[in-house]
């Protein structure tokens, strides 16, 4: 009973198809277990990944994002990742600076062959989210109604 | 001061250097002014100068109206004239198209503007000619550039989501924070895209969020600090507390001050190989 409303955050994965959703698949490949809380997103570049993707998916009821694509120097498009690298260097504290705790936004870099560090990675991004907890912030501004977030909890 | 400015004025439409000219005019009441396009020479006594020239007429180089007018003189501020060069770096504008006047600045507004405590372009860094007498631009530090935002960043993390929760919603949509802004140049700005709709158009807390945020995001690495979207936005709103923060970040990060140099590569348009690793596992 208890094991039902047992909390299990929403994780949504934004991958780069090159590296890190290779890396992903390398790891079911190898039958290697990790939880099953995340939803991946496959993209075609880290570069490619508007920051309004990431509010979406808060916006859609997710407790924690990851993004990762390959190592700086391995991008198949050259520069993308440093391109994205620049860009979640703003967009980061940004966010939290508007209050929303960096470690429901991670960031990793994971090449095709590290099937391991992506499960590292997705277990250490879930264990972390659900020590915070669910987003009751977010979730609440998302309730439709006339005074959703001006109730105090 | 306004008789250097009106003569300028009045050469450059004589020798049609210029087709208009961009300034201040006189208000409704004495401490307001109006922003005015002159296009006959004849005209240029309604031009002015004084503390309440508060607005940034760049904001009309993006306008079609004032397009339409032809080649424009400007007069700018320092802080005014910082949009000049983003524009220019990011193509919008040649720099040949336009006539820079620029006037020497000690502060605009009554009590002076937040942006004025710290500026350090009280004479134009970009100008054709400059109007009045030039003054020593002063440097800050980093940590005196944006000590305002101190109070905040100090805040805890449930702090700092009420206190912008109660911000953001108060915003009624109106969108004039983007309509004033000079740099917020495009046709189609996101909020009007419905396919998908990827910001709630109606003024509920979670699209008031996404918009604002989005629109700061924006402008990261490029916003000049002129503080029009905050000055107005009906809902007083701090909104260049966001503008401020992400200017903070880009310079700690990228060591890239906006609108300072025109010379410098924009810098969420350019990376280098050794920028920062922290946040990345």
């Amino acid at each position: 009973m208890s094991d039902e409303t047992k909390f299990e955050p929403r994780i949504v994965a934004f991958l780069c198809n090159w590296c890190t959703y290779a890396g992903a698949d390398l790891a079911g490949t190898g039958r290697k277990q990790y939880q099953a809380n995340v939803r991946v997103i496959k993209l075609p570049c880290t570069g490619g990944i508007d920051p309004l993707f990431l509010i979406k998916a808060f916006e859609r009821g997710a407790d924690g994002i990851l993004v990762s694509g390959c190592h700086p120097g391995d991008c198949h498009y050259n520069s993308g990742n440093y391109h994205a690298r620049r860009r979640w260097n703003v967009f980061r504290p940004l966010l939290e600076f508007c209050g929303i705790n960096p470690e429901r936004i991670q960031f990793s870099w994971i090449s095709a062959a590290e099937g391991g560090k992506w499960v590292e990675t997705i277990n250490g991004v879930v264990d972390s989210v659900r020590a915070l907890g669910p987003f009751e912030g977010y979730h609440k501004i998302n309730a439709i109604g006339p005074d959703a977030s001006s109730e105090k909890s | 001061m306004i008789e250097a400015l009106r003569k300028k004025a009045e050469e450059l439409l004589r020798s049609k250097t210029v087709d208009v000219v961009y300034g201040y005019g006189e208000g409704s009441v004495p401490e307001r002014t109006r922003p005015v396009f002159i296009t006959k020479p004849e005209d240029v006594n309604k031009l002015t100068w004084n503390k309440y020239c508060v607005y940034n007429l760049t904001t009309y180089l993006k306008k079609q109206e004032a397009r339409k007018l032809g080649k424009p003189a400007i007069v700018v501020k320092g802080c005014d004239a910082k949009t000049i060069t983003v524009l220019i770096k990011e193509s919008q504008i040649k720099r040949e198209d336009i006539y820079i006047i620029g006037v020497t600045c000690t502060g605009i507004g009554e009590p002076p503007a937040t942006k004025c405590k710290a500026c350090d372009v009280n004479t134009p860094l970009i100008y054709d000619e400059l109007i009045g007498e030039k003054i020593e631009n002063k440097e800050f530090s980093f940590d005196e550039r944006y000590a305002e935002l101190d109070e905040y960043e100090k805040l805890s993390e449930k702090e700092k989501w009420d206190f912008w929760q109660k911000q953001f919603a108060k915003c009624i949509k109106c969108y004039a924070c983007s309509s004033i802004c000079p740099l917020c140049f495009c046709d189609r700005c996101i909020v009007d895209k419905n396919q998908p709709q990827w910001i709630d158009p109606s003024a509920h807390p979670r699209g008031n969020l996404s918009w604002n945020v989005t629109r700061a995001y924006h402008l990261a690495g490029r916003c000049i600090n002129c503080e029009e979207c905050q000055r107005v936005c009906p809902a007083d709103i701090p909104l260049n507390l966001l503008n401020k923060k992400l200017a903070k970040e880009t310079e700690k990060n990228f060591k890239y001050r906006s609108g300072y140099n025109v010379d410098d590569e924009l810098a969420m348009a350019t990376y280098k190989e050794d920028d920062s690793e922290d946040i990345f596992k």
